[in-house]
C-alpha cells in the first residue's frame, strides 16, 4: 500500500471541456430538444469534466491507498476475509453472462439459469436443506427473507400472535435490525460465561408468541453451540422455528450442517464462505435455504428444471394464481447473477475435499493463532475454537493501552486490524479470524507483530496510543465529521 | 501448528461438535477440478446461453460500458476490501463514495446520498420505511400505478412485513391519476407517496402541482427514476420530492441477468438521519488533512440493533465505485448524448413502426425518452412475433400485456439494428410469411 496520502477528490481535476467518453454519432432527429421544457432539467449536473487517462490515474492512485485481502492479512473477525481466486473473477465476466437481459425468454438463457440451478442444488447439500433461493442481495437481506419465509409460514396456518424474535445478546447488530424490519419484536437472551446461549435462560421466554429464534453457529465469539440439539427441540415445541445465520458457516464445511442441527430457515454469505469479494462493501449475495415443508414460502422468481426425456430444460416459477409463493417478490430478479457464478467457480474448484480441507484448515488456523498470543493478551473463553475467537484486549491492563491501539498499530504493520469492539461481550474485544488461505508464514508474522504489540505497550505505550504512524492517514476526527456532515462536493466546497 | 494447539489430530479441532451433529460423509458434490475444467464447465455453459440484440428495457438498460469502468472496478484493492471500517488504509473506498454521493446528489437535484443500496427495488421500499419512520404514527403508502411493477411487488412485500398499508394511486391514460391521489390523501394517515419518472411505460409524467398536494397532507414525496435518465429530465429535487431512490445501472453497468445493480437513494438535508446505510463524509485527520470517514453510524445496526434506520449493513460498494467512473468519464454532456442517442433512437422506431401497420402507440399523445408502449395489431400473436424475433438473435421488447409490447432503445442500438426491427415489424406481423430470401432482405444476422 502507497503510505502517501493521494486525496484529491474527481472533482477537483475537472477542467471545462474535457472528455473520457466516445460514443457514435447521431444519425436521426434530435427528440429530446422537441420535449415539453417543463418535463427536462434546468441545469446539466454539476459532474466532473476529464479525460481518460485523468479519470485513470486519479482511480489507481486512490486505489493504492486502500488495503485488500490481495494486499495482506486481513484478519477481519466475522467477515471471512479469504483469498478470491481469479478464475472466479474471469468466468463471471463472460459476455455469455454479462450480456443477458433478465427478460429474455428462458430458452435463450438455459446456461444462465443451469448455474443459479446448480448452485442452488450445492448449497442444498451444504446446508442440509430441501431448497434455496440465490436471489437475496446480502447477508443482511438474506435474514430479512428468511424472517419473512417464518411469518409467511406462520401466516399460512393462521398464527397471527408469533411477533416475537429471540436472538442472543452476542448476536450480530443485523440480526435484531432485520428483525425489525420483517415487524417483528426482539426479545434478547443472555449468554453463558462460556460465549453459548444460556438454555435455562431460553426455557422461560419460549412461548406462542415466538415466531422464531435467530442462532449464529459457532456463534460470534467462535465457539459451536453444543446445546443446539436440545435448543432445537424446545423452540420446535414451542410452535417456533429455528433461524441459522450463515455468517460462520466456514468452519463447519464439510463437518456438520445446519439442516442436521434443527435449522429450519438459513442464510449463507457468499461473499464470506463462499470466496467471492466483499468489493469495498458489496455487492455480495445471500442466499436463503429452507427445510422440507417451507419450499412454498420462498421469494419469487425460482428457477426450476423440467426434464423432458433425456435433457433437462430450465425455467422460471413465480408460482400459480391457484397456488402462489406467500412472500411474493424481495429482489427485482434472480439476486446478485455474477456474484453467484463466482461462488459457482468456487466450489467447482474445491469440490467435496476441498471444502471440507477449508473449514478445517481456517479451524486450525484460528487455533493456532490463539494458543500463540494467549500469554499476552486476554482470552476470557478458554476453548477450542472454530474460525475465529475473542480477545478482551491485552493481558496486561495496567498499560492504558486500548484495543483500537492495538488495532491501529496493527496498521503500521502492514495487516488489517480485526475486528473490534465486538461482540460487546466484552469490553475490549478483538476478534480475529485469520481463514484457511493464510499460510502458516503469514500466521506467524502476525502473531510475531502481535506480540511486538504487546511488548512495545508495556516499554512505550505512547507509541501505541498514538497509532497508526506509518499509514497514508492519521487519525481523523469522527466527531467533527457527525457533527457537521460534510457529505457531498458541494457542501465540502462551501464548507473548505 | 497441531502441536502448539495441544492436538494430535485435526479431528480434535471439532471436539466439542456432538459427534450426532457430525457428517459422517461426503458431500454429494464433485471432486475438486482444476481450473481448466472450471473454464470449461463455464464455457459449456455459456454456450448455451444466447445474447440477443436488446430492445427490452423495463427497469434493466443495455447503456454502453466503458472499458475504464470494467478496468478500474477489477483492481484488487478496491475489489478484495471489506467496507471502510479502518480509514486510515481504507481512503480509496471513502474517496469514491464520497464521489458517488456527490454524484447522486447531483442528478437527483436532493442535498444527501447515502453510500448506495442494493438495487432500485429495495432502494424504493427502503425509501418508504423512511418516510413511515419519519411520518411516526402514520402508517399508510400511496403507490402510482405507473410504477414498475416488479418494484411494486417488492415494495408490497417489505410493507406486509413490517405492518404498512400500501394504497394503488390509478392510473389514466398511462399517467398517475391526480385527481384520485387527491381523494387518497383526504383519507388521511398517509406518510409517503411513490411516483416514477419517467414512468414503467417511458411516459414522462407532468407532476406539477404534485409535492404540494402530498406536503399539505404531511407526507413525503418519493420519486424514482432510471439514474442515466436524470441527466436530462427534470429531477426529483426540481418536482419538490423529499427522497428520490432507484436504480443507477443505466449509468453503463452491465445487464448481467439481473445483477449486480446499484441501489440509489437521495434526500434532503433534513431527513440525512433516517437515511439507511452507510455515508460518507469529509473530515481532518491529527495532521490536519482533509480525508473521509463513514460518518452518522449511530443510526446504524452495529450500534442501534433493532432501533436502525434500515438492516443494510454496508452498501454496492463497487458498483457505486463503477457509477463514479462511469460519471467522470461521461460528465454531464456525454451522459446528455446517451440520452439524445437513445431518445433519437426511440423516436425514430416508435414512428417508423408504427407506419408498418403492425403497430400504434398505445398512447399517442404522451412524451417519452426512450421506452414506449406500442400495441401489437398483427395478423398473428404478438408473442409468436416476439418469438420469431427472438430466433433471428432479437428481443423485440418486453410483452406487458397480451398485446401490448413495452419497447426501448438506448444508444447501443445502431440504425442497422432499427432498421431492420421495422422490416421484423412488416415481415413478421403478416399470418403468411413472404417468401423468404436472404439476399434482398436485411435479414442476414441480428
Amino acid at each position: 500500500m502507497n503510505k502517501k496520502y493521494y486525496g484529491k477528490v474527481i472533482f477537483e481535476l475537472s477542467r471545462p471541456g474535457r472528455q473520457g467518453y466516445s460514443l457514435p454519432a447521431n444519425g436521426y432527429d434530435d427528440a429530446l430538444s422537441a420535449l415539453p421544457a417543463g418535463l427536462l432539467r434546468t441545469e446539466a449536473p454539476m459532474l466532473p469534466e476529464s479525460d481518460e487517462l485523468t479519470v485513470v490515474r486519479h482511480y489507481n492512485n486512490m486505489s493504492t491507498n486502500n488495503f485488500g485481502v490481495d494486499t495482506g492479512f486481513y484478519p477481519l473477525g466475522s467477515c471471512t476475509m479469504k483469498y478470491n481466486p481469479k478464475i472466479n473473477e474471469e468466468m463471471a465476466s463472460l459476455p455469455a453472462f454479462t450480456s443477458l437481459h433478465p427478460f429474455q425468454p428462458s430458452a435463450t438463457v438455459q446456461g444462465a439459469l443451469e448455474a443459479y440451478y446448480t448452485l442452488q442444488k450445492m448449497l442444498c447439500e451444504i446446508g442440509g436443506m430441501a431448497e434455496f433461493t440465490l436471489n437475496p442481495y446480502a447477508g443482511a437481506h438474506g435474514e430479512l427473507t428468511g424472517l419473512m419465509v417464518i411469518r409467511a409460514y406462520h401466516e399460512s396456518r393462521g398464527d397471527m400472535k408469533r411477533t416475537k424474535v429471540i436472538v442472543p445478546d452476542s448476536a450480530h447488530g443485523t440480526n435484531p435490525a432485520s428483525a425489525a424490519v420483517a415487524g417483528l419484536k426482539v426479545v434478547e437472551v443472555k449468554s453463558l460465561a462460556d460465549g453459548t446461549v444460556d438454555v435455562e435462560a431460553l426455557r422461560p421466554l419460549l412461548d406462542d408468541t415466538v415466531a422464531a429464534v435467530m442462532m449464529t453457529n459457532p456463534n460470534t465469539v467462535g465457539i459451536f453451540e453444543h446445546n443446539i440439539p436440545e435448543i432445537a427441540e424446545m423452540v420446535h415445541a414451542c410452535g417456533a422455528l429455528m433461524y441459522y445465520d450463515g455468517a460462520n458457516l466456514n468452519p463447519l464445511l464439510g463437518i456438520a450442517r445446519p439442516g442436521d442441527m434443527g435449522f429450519d430457515v438459513m442464510h449463507i454469505n457468499l461473499h464470506k464462505t463462499f470466496s467471492t469479494p466483499h468489493g469495498g462493501g458489496g455487492p455480495g449475495a445471500g442466499p436463503v435455504g429452507v427445510r422440507a415443508g417451507l419450499e412454498q414460502f420462498l421469494p419469487n422468481p425460482r428457477v426450476v428444471k423440467h426434464q423432458v426425456s433425456d435433457d433437462s430444460i430450465f425455467d422460471l416459477d413465480f408460482g400459480t394464481e391457484k397456488g402462489p409463493h406467500a412472500l411474493g417478490r424481495i429482489s427485482a430478479w434472480l439476486g446478485n447473477f455474477a456474484v453467484e457464478l463466482r461462488a459457482l467457480a468456487y466450489i467447482l474448484s474445491l469440490g467435496k475435499d476441498g471444502l471440507k480441507m477449508a473449514g478445517t484448515l481456517a479451524t486450525l488456523n484460528a487455533n493456532y493463532v490463539k494458543e500463540s498470543l494467549r500469554d499476552l493478551y486476554a482470552l476470557p473463553i478458554d476453548r477450542v475454537c472454530k474460525h475465529e475467537f475473542v480477545f478482551d484486549g491485552l493481558a496486561d491492563k495496567s498499560t492504558g493501552v486500548t484495543t483500537l491501539n492495538v488495532a491501529k498499530r496493527l496498521l503500521d504493520h502492514g495487516f488489517h486490524a480485526p475486528t473490534i469492539y465486538f461482540p460487546l461481550l466484552f469490553h475490549e474485544s478483538l476478534m480475529i479470524e485469520p481463514t484457511e488461505t493464510e499460510s502458516k508464514e503469514t500466521l506467524d508474522e502476525f502473531i510475531e507483530v502481535m506480540r511486538d504489540i504487546a511488548r512495545e505497550a508495556a516499554e512505550d505505550p505512547e507509541t501505541v496510543k498514538n497509532a497508526p504512524l506509518e499509514t497514508p492517514i492519521r487519525k481523523p476526527d469522527d466527531t467533527a465529521a457527525a457533527l457537521n456532515p460534510v457529505v457531498t462536493f458541494s457542501e465540502l466546497c462551501v464548507n473548505e | 501448528m497441531l502441536e502448539r494447539c495441544g492436538m494430535e489430530s485435526l479431528d480434535e479441532l471439532y471436539s466439542d461438535v456432538p459427534d450426532s451433529l457430525k457428517l459422517k460423509r461426503d458431500y454429494d458434490l464433485k471432486p475438486q477440478m482444476s481450473e481448466k475444467e472450471v473454464r470449461d464447465f463455464f464455457e459449456e455453459l455459456a454456450v448455451r446461453n444466447q445474447p440477443l440484440t436488446c430492445f427490452a428495457g423495463a427497469g434493466f438498460y443495455d447503456h454502453y460500458s466503458p472499458a475504464v469502468a470494467q478496468s478500474i472496478v477489477s483492481r484488487s484493492e478496491f475489489l478484495t476490501a471489506y467496507t471502510p471500517y479502518q480509514p486510515e488504509i481504507s481512503q480509496g473506498t471513502l474517496q469514491y463514495i464520497f464521489e458517488y454521493q456527490s454524484m447522486m446528489s447531483q442528478l437527483t437535484g436532493l442535498e444527501v446520498s447515502n453510500a448506495s443500496m442494493y438495487d432500485g427495488t429495495t432502494a424504493v421500499a427502503e425509501a418508504m420505511l423512511m418516510a413511515v419512520a419519519h411520518a411516526r404514527k402514520k402508517n399508510r403508502v400511496l403507490v402510482s400505478a405507473t410504477v414498475n411493477p416488479i418494484y411494486r411487488e417488492v415494495i408490497d412485500t417489505y410493507a406486509h412485513y413490517h405492518g404498512v398499508t400500501v394504497d394503488t394511486i390509478p392510473e389514466a391514460d398511462g399517467v398517475t391519476n391526480l385527481a384520485a391521489l387527491s381523494e387518497l390523501l383526504a383519507v388521511g394517515d398517509v406518510a409517503g407517496v411513490i411516483v416514477a419518472t419517467p414512468n414503467f411505460y417511458g411516459i414522462l409524467e407532468d407532476y406539477t402541482g404534485l409535492a404540494d398536494m402530498v406536503h399539505e397532507a404531511k407526507a413525503l414525496l418519493i420519486m424514482t427514476a432510471p439514474a442515466s435518465a436524470l441527466g436530462v429530465i427534470r429531477t426529483p429535487g426540481e418536482w419538490g420530492a423529499d427522497i428520490a431512490a432507484g436504480e443507477a445501472q443505466s449509468l453503463g453497468m452491465p445487464l448481467n441477468f439481473g445483477g449486480p445493480y446499484l441501489g440509489y437513494i437521495c434526500c434532503t438535508k433534513a431527513l440525512i438521519r433516517k437515511l439507511p446505510g452507510r455515508i460518507v463524509g469529509a473530515t481532518k485527520d491529527a495532521d490536519g488533512q482533509r480525508v473521509f470517514v463513514l460518518t452518522l453510524q449511530a443510526r446504524e445496526q452495529h450500534i442501534r440493533r433493532d432501533k436502525a434506520t434500515s438492516n443494510i449493513c454496508s452498501n454496492q460498494g463497487l458498483m457505486a465505485l463503477y457509477a463514479s467512473v462511469y460519471l467522470s468519464l461521461m460528465g454531464a454532456k456525454g451522459l446528455r448524448e446517451v440520452n439524445e442517442l437513445s431518445a433519437a433512437g426511440a423516436h425514430n422506431l416508435a414512428i417508423r413502426l408504427v407506419e408498418t401497420g403492425a403497430f400504434e402507440l398505445k398512447y399517442p399523445d404522451k412524451p417519452f425518452l426512450n421506452e414506449f408502449v406500442v400495441k401489437f395489431k398483427g395478423e398473428v400473436k404478438l408473442a409468436d412475433f416476439i418469438e420469431v424475433c427472438t430466433s433471428c438473435g432479437c428481443l423485440p421488447g418486453v410483452m406487458i400485456a397480451d398485446d401490448e409490447l413495452l419497447v426501448c432503445v438506448t444508444e447501443m442500438r445502431t440504425s442497422e439494428e432499427i432498421d431492420r426491427y421495422v422490416w421484423r415489424a412488416e415481415t413478421f406481423s403478416k399470418a403468411t410469411l413472404p417468401n423468404y430470401n436472404a439476399a434482398t432482405s436485411p435479414e442476414m444476422s441480428n
